[in-house]
């Protein structure tokens, strides 16, 4: 009993220092949140800041940037690139997984390919175009590049390999169509491979500063981070109190809802088989 | 009339040919019990008749209608899977309400939320509602309705899968395998069950099986296909009775029909060891043959003067009977006999018996598997023994 309690032990101070190690930065992010001015930039590091200047940076935080707009920003960008690429992807995976076509192979071999290119190497291309179109600073620039994720369909793929073909048929013989099929069959039975997927893209994207810094310029359609840029820009980059205030508003957000949502990722992830 | 007729079915995939021009014709209200080993192409013939799968020839022909190039929902068939094939996310009741309401209700009116407003739907909604209660009663599964597949036992989801099958009253019933899943007793039970189904419904039914006692005991006729030819279809007791290939009798019967390999001389008779057999009817000539006995017409007895001479080697009790493994002095063939317990108890192991054969049940086949038919045979080993 003693060997396993202290295992246990072992085991468990182990957990909470990578979680230390891990939660440090934000840790001290909040912490930073709450010092004042002068405070930061003394020479001693205190976790407890020695005057709570929590309301004055929020304020400031707020105040300084339309932090509404950033946050809604956010939340449409998130909402529609997820929305799009997964009904982009699950007819995809489908075809690709319970079809037989002859492009079958050719397309499994283009969607590897996919997921080798990352989004630097197509952005110049990519602005160059919605330049041309003129679409640059709206969503549509922020959103329409991720419209169709590799990933999604490659994660999709996998888990409806593993939907038994009766089911398939069984609907089949009772009259839906291959998009009954879909929406009726598969999708309701896919939900943790969506819930899997959701993490990651809304995760992605809502933290992205890469493409929406190259497309946008307008604080209009500014993202979270990009908002965060331009309030360290306003500010000359000094009040970091302040910063730290947004950046906490910024990722709140995230942190709420993996919170309030946690069994259910988790779930999601294990399902697929998929380790973050 | 036939309901359903199934044309020189020709199937191959990867060049491995699965079936091999497959002919069967099912009449109103028959039962078909399909039975062969796994791997002979029973269930891709199944789901060549659902539609789920297309042959490479042959035609499939439905109350009169050639259906080859019709799709699957079209086609008016149901089938029970192996599987089952519920849907998890669905409750039993929606599970049978489903193919209804794809029959019935148009697109728009199946939509989500707009379906709902349009004129119409009410009605036909509650119509199916009480057809998928009907068929819920009619199965003693009522009060399983509210739960989902997950919450339910296996015979239950047979069940269920049984009702969503039955409630669009199909033109044609197919079944895969459907009591694999289930442990012996509740197996047995659902044969009767699914039989008096059937009956009511008179509905024709192609039921796969590799279980040949279910075959036996469901089917108005049995058909058995080994290697992606059915070798025959005939009525139960006539295909145990009087098979027309070697391997359809080899296939059906427990424990397995014995088969001696021996030739046929001149004259026309047939001789193994000691024991020489007339086969009649048939123009003499030597060729090596088959000789196939089921265990149940074979005699062992404690005698020492026999025609044939055997071992006994193992016995195997099985409650009502039990199996006796001998083998043959003469030819060192095993032999397996069918006794009842009270005659075993004298069969210890190591005790040398005699062997009687019932002359009238040996069947001939040639080396090729088929029957050597309108044979009967006699004994002529008595008259052997008199002069030897």
């Amino acid at each position: 009993m003693t060997r396993l309690s202290l295992g246990r032990v072992l085991r468990l101070s182990l957990l909470s220092l990578g979680a230390l190690i891990f939660l440090a930065p934000y840790l001290f992010m909040i912490s930073t949140a709450g010092k004042a001015q002068s405070e930061i930039f003394s020479s001693s590091l205190a976790l407890i800041p020695e005057q709570w200047s929590y309301v004055e940076n929020f304020t400031k935080a707020l105040s300084r940037v339309s932090m509404p707009t950033l946050l809604w920003n956010g939340v449409v960008v998130c909402a529609l690139i997820f929305i799009v690429q997964v009904v982009v992807a699950i007819p995809c995976a489908y075809a690709m997984a319970k079809l037989k076509f002859r492009a079958a192979r050719l397309m499994m071999v283009l969607v590897m390919l996919g997921l080798l290119v990352p989004i630097h190497a197509t952005a110049l291309p990519l602005y160059v175009a919605f330049d041309r179109l003129s679409v640059l600073n709206s969503y549509m620039a922020l959103v329409a590049p991720f419209s169709i994720s590799v990933f999604a369909i490659f994660l999709f793929l996998q888990f409806f390999r593993a939907l038994p073909d009766d089911l398939i048929h069984a609907a089949r013989l009772d009259g839906m169509s291959e998009t009954g099929i879909v929406a009726r069959v598969v999708v309701p039975n896919a939900w943790p491979a969506i819930t899997a997927f959701a993490i990651f893209s809304v995760v992605a994207h809502w933290n992205d500063l890469f493409w929406p810094l190259v497309v946008v310029t307008n604080q209009e359609y500014a993202t979270p981070p990009l908002g965060l840029l331009y309030f360290r820009a306003a500010e000359a980059g000094d009040d970091y109190g302040a910063l730290m205030a947004a950046t906490l508003i910024i990722t709140l957000p995230l942190v709420a809802a993996f919170l309030i949502a946690q069994k259910r990722f988790v779930e999601g992830i294990t399902m697929t088989g998929l380790k973050g | 009339m036939s309901v359903l007729s199934l044309r020189t079915i020709t199937k191959s995939f990867a060049g491995n040919a699965i079936l091999k021009g497959v002919s069967l014709e099912a009449d109103e209200g028959e039962f078909i019990a399909l039975v062969g080993p796994s791997g002979c192409g029973k269930s891709t013939l199944l789901r060549i008749v659902a539609g789920l799968d297309n042959a490479d020839g042959g035609d499939i022909v439905i109350g009169g209608r050639e259906v080859s190039s019709v799709a699957a929902a079209d086609r008016n068939v149901a089938m029970v899977f192996q599987s089952y094939a519920l849907y998890p996310h669905l409750t039993a009741g929606q599970n049978i309400a489903v193919p209804l309401a794809m029959r019935r209700l148009t697109a728009a009116q199946r939509f989500p939320f707009i379906g709902n407003l349009l004129p119409g739907q009410r009605q036909i909604r509650a119509d199916i509602q009480r057809q998928v209660r009907e068929m819920a009663t009619s199965l003693r599964i009522d009060h399983l309705l509210d739960r989902k597949p997950g919450q339910m036992s296996g015979g239950q989801r047979q069940r269920v899968a049984l009702a969503r099958a039955m409630v669009r009253h199909p033109s044609v019933f197919l079944m895969d395998e459907p009591l694999s899943n289930l442990d012996a007793n509740l197996r047995v039970h659902a044969r009767g069950e699914i039989v008096e189904l059937h009956r009511r419904a008179s509905v024709p039914t192609l039921y796969v099986t590799h279980d040949q006692s279910e075959a036996l005991s469901m089917a108005d006729r049995v058909a058995v296909m080994i290697g992606g030819t059915l070798l025959q279809l005939a009525p139960p007791q006539e295909i145990y009775d009087d098979p027309a290939h070697i391997e359809v009798a080899r296939f059906l019967g427990q424990p397995r029909i014995n088969v001696l390999e021996t030739r046929m001389d001149a004259s026309g008779s047939v001789r193994f060891g000691a024991l020489t057999l007339a086969a009649q009817n048939t123009p003499p000539s030597e060729t090596p043959v088959l000789i196939g006995v089921r265990p149940e017409f074979v005699r062992l007895s404690p005698r020492t003067d026999g025609i044939l001479k055997a071992r006994v080697e193992r016995t195997e009790f099985l409650g009502s009977e039990v199996i006796v493994h001998a083998r043959l002095d003469a030819i060192g063939e095993a032999i397996v006999a069918k006794v009842a317990p009270v005659e075993a108890a004298t069969l210890s192991e190591g005790l040398p018996v005699s062997v009687e054969i019932e002359p009238d049940r040996v069947m001939l086949f040639a080396t090729t598997g088929e029957r050597l038919r309108a044979q009967t045979i006699a004994v002529a080993s008595m008259l052997e023994k008199a002069h030897g």
